[in-house]
């Protein structure tokens, strides 16, 4: 696998990307066109509601897509090359050596029979040149640098003598020992409790940026985005509506969806007495209404969001799909 | 220890208290000397709950508060303690009596797609108390008597003839809180009713949870992780850890002037979209095992102001000025003074417990 990437170039560079479930009433279309890069060392958010697509976009890039789904329009490109296109079994040589991946659970995504020493030595040998003990040894490292006390004696150890906050530390342990490029972390801090959470997002910003690992954080918390990540992605019903700078979309949401949905976030000490509330839920991928997928809960919608889907305008240094700003640039 | 003396409270809890029994089978204690062994899972609370105000009970997973919510609405029988409900104390009541009293009493669970029946009909999960508690005497009244708290909680009448499958979160949780006001009740405890839903659809429920509060004059125990939630919905606010209640007062207080050492820190990991990228003071340390809680105050192991008294003496909770309840000696005897406390850890790590009363 070649590693040569120019200062500019985007790691990660997914075009028009679309995802279908095949059904017996048709296909559903889960992710509808999205287009976003992602630059070496950078934490990129991609937050939404859930059915908005954001874990299965994260799972494509991982190639972990399982049948009825498909991608079905798109590519996604990774130093370079396309990704999707890729046989299984070159597709699971770069992840984990390139593509690192943690999920929501850390109990179900560590095997429960093997000790967490041995989970870390299986994936740092298939994956690097290492020998039994020079493998070992690394493991021991790699769970220090997580902040796991006493390493030496935890290594040989279960997942389920490992606190909840332990365990998601692990799994970050063996989703960059192998020194990836890439991480995709699925709402890593959301089965935790804010005190640990706190810590484990500190954790894997610590560790990606001492790597230079970019990163996609994928979780519905906008707390969790404002205070980790570069960029923010908001997707909504398979689509994303708006991408920008993190200060500018909490600063300054453009989206009437971004903007509701940062309005409806209850703060600490905010004072009000009643929080402000978007009216209705998301649409069913069975029945997504036409043009704009927002167009029925939207406050500012008029005739043309109800006809054609709008398309993504450049705005400060992001993109915004919606018909508000195509007639008045901004 | 009151938090409110202005009126007789609604709901008091005196010393209330549950413990779990984990000892091994009798045999196995017997064969290989295995001693029994319990968990303490509530210590010793004392709440007050005024009549048509909201206490919210905030602390981490394992601290104890849907235990709480469970002996309050009689799921578990209490240890020790009085649970007092407009003068009668619920503990002492046969089950006979008890009826009675679960027809102003009603909960709210967290997850709406567990706790509705998926085979039944939405007007039918809303009409059993009716039918239960004998509320209503003809179909007639019960049709219309579940329209109307359909479209009380923002649902139509029609919905009645619909399965909780058709719904989405947002309007699931409303079914269960018109099943939950179908009795009327004078007491609701809801035990994380929006951590299962979505921001946009969230906000929704708790604004319709406040207006049903104004409209029928409830009394809500609010159980929640979530403390800008707790912010939004509480008159009260106590915080558990490990079972205790380290902290409990009028929630502007809590909120504009926390004094627990863990209040504070509970405060300052709250991730907030307004604070951008603040240099937080690093967390340490994990909830203890409550089944070995550490000797004297249970957070002593994570707290930069625990000295030899913290680990050796449980704090008593004491009144302090602004009228709310902390237990802690590091409060109590003034050493939490400096706004800015450093201390080294058992790790090395330095934590700071910085906070200015925002």
């Amino acid at each position: 696998m070649s590693t040569t990437t120019f200062p500019n170039a985007p790691l990660l560079s997914v075009r028009d990307l679309s995802i279908c479930f095949d059904t017996r009433h048709g296909p559903l279309r889960a992710v509808d066109g999205i287009t976003f890069d992602l630059a070496p060392g950078e934490i990129l958010g991609m937050v939404g509601e859930s059915g908005a697509g954001k874990s299965l976009t994260g799972t494509a890039i991982t190639g972990l897509l399982e049948r009825p789904g498909r991608i079905d329009r798109g590519e996604i490109l990774f130093e370079g090359k396309r990704i999707d296109t890729l046989s299984p079994d070159e597709m699971r040589r770069l992840r984990g050596r390139r593509i690192g991946a943690i999920f929501q659970d850390p109990l179900t995504s560590l095997n429960p029979l093997m000790t967490v020493g041995q989970q870390l030595v299986q994936t740092i040998r298939t994956h690097l040149p290492k020998s039994k003990d020079a493998a070992r040894a690394r493991a021991i490292e790699c769970l220090a640098e997580v902040g796991i006390p006493a390493p030496e004696a935890r290594i040989d150890q279960y997942p389920h003598q490992f606190s909840g906050g332990m365990r998601q530390r692990v799994v970050i342990a063996l989703a960059l020992c192998a020194e990836p490029s890439l991480v995709i972390a699925d709402e890593p801090t959301t089965a935790l409790d804010v005190s640990i959470q706190a810590q484990i997002l500190d954790l894997l910003k610590k560790m990606c940026r001492e790597r230079g690992a970019a990163v996609i954080l994928v979780t519905h918390d906008m707390g969790v985005i404002a205070e980790t990540a570069d960029r923010v992605a908001v997707m909504y019903s398979g689509r994303v509506v708006e991408i920008g700078s993190v200060d500018r979309v909490v600063r300054d949401p453009r989206h009437p969806y971004t903007k509701g949905l940062m309005q409806s976030i209850p703060r600490v000490g905010s004072g009000v007495q009643r929080l402000t509330q978007i009216d209705g839920a998301m649409p069913r991928l069975t029945d997504l209404p036409s043009g704009c997928a927002f167009h029925p809960r939207c406050p500012r919608a008029f005739d043309t969001c109800q006809q054609t889907r709008p398309a993504a305008l450049p705005v400060e240094g992001g993109h915004v799909a919606c018909h508000l700003y195509q007639e008045e640039p901004a | 220890m009151s938090t409110a003396t202005e009126q007789k409270p609604l709901v008091a809890l005196d010393g209330l208290s549950k413990t779990f029994d984990l000892s091994p089978p009798l045999l196995n204690r017997l064969i290989e000397r295995k001693g029994r062994r319990s968990l303490r899972a509530v210590d010793g609370l004392n709440i007050d709950i005024p009549r048509g105000k909201t206490f919210a009970l905030v602390g981490e997973s394992g601290c104890g508060k849907s235990t709480v919510a469970k002996l309050v609405v009689g799921l578990h029988g209490a240890s020790a303690g009085k649970i007092t409900f407009d003068g009668t104390d619920l503990t002492k009541l046969a089950a006979a009596d008890r009826g009675a009293f679960r027809k102003r009493i009603q909960m709210i669970f967290q997850d709406p797609y567990a706790s509705l029946n998926p085979r039944w009909r939405v007007r039918d999960i809303i009409a059993e108390p009716l039918r239960s508690f004998g509320i209503t005497s003809s179909k007639a009244e019960e049709r219309a008597e579940v329209g109307r708290l359909l479209e009380l909680v923002g649902l139509s009448a029609r919905d009645g003839e619909k399965f909780p499958h058709e719904f989405s979160g947002g309007q699931r949780q409303r079914i269960s809180i018109a099943r939950a006001i179908s009795s009327k009740p004078e007491f609701l405890v809801c035990d994380e009713p929006t951590s299962a839903l979505d921001v946009s659809v969230q906000s929704q429920v708790l604004n319709l949870m406040r207006d049903l509060q104004d409209e029928l004059g409830l009394t809500y125990l609010f159980i929640s992780h979530d403390l800008a939630v707790v912010d939004f919905m509480s008159d009260y606010v106590g915080v558990m850890y490990l079972g205790r209640l380290v902290e409990a007062g009028p929630a502007e207080r809590i909120f504009s002037a926390p004094e627990h050492p863990y209040t504070r820190l509970l405060m300052d990991t709250v991730p907030d979209i307004t604070m951008g990228r603040r240099n937080r003071a690093p967390v340490i340390g994990e909830v203890p095992n409550p089944i070995t809680p550490p000797p004297g105050c249970s957070f002593n192991p994570r707290c930069p102001l625990a000295n030899d008294r913290c680990r050796a003496q449980a704090p008593e909770a004491r009144k302090r000025a602004g009228g709310s309840i902390v237990a802690c000696h590091a409060v109590e005897e003034g050493r939490d003074t400096p706004e800015t406390v450093a201390c080294e850890t058992g790790e090395g790590a330095r934590m700071q417990l910085a906070r200015g009363a925002a």
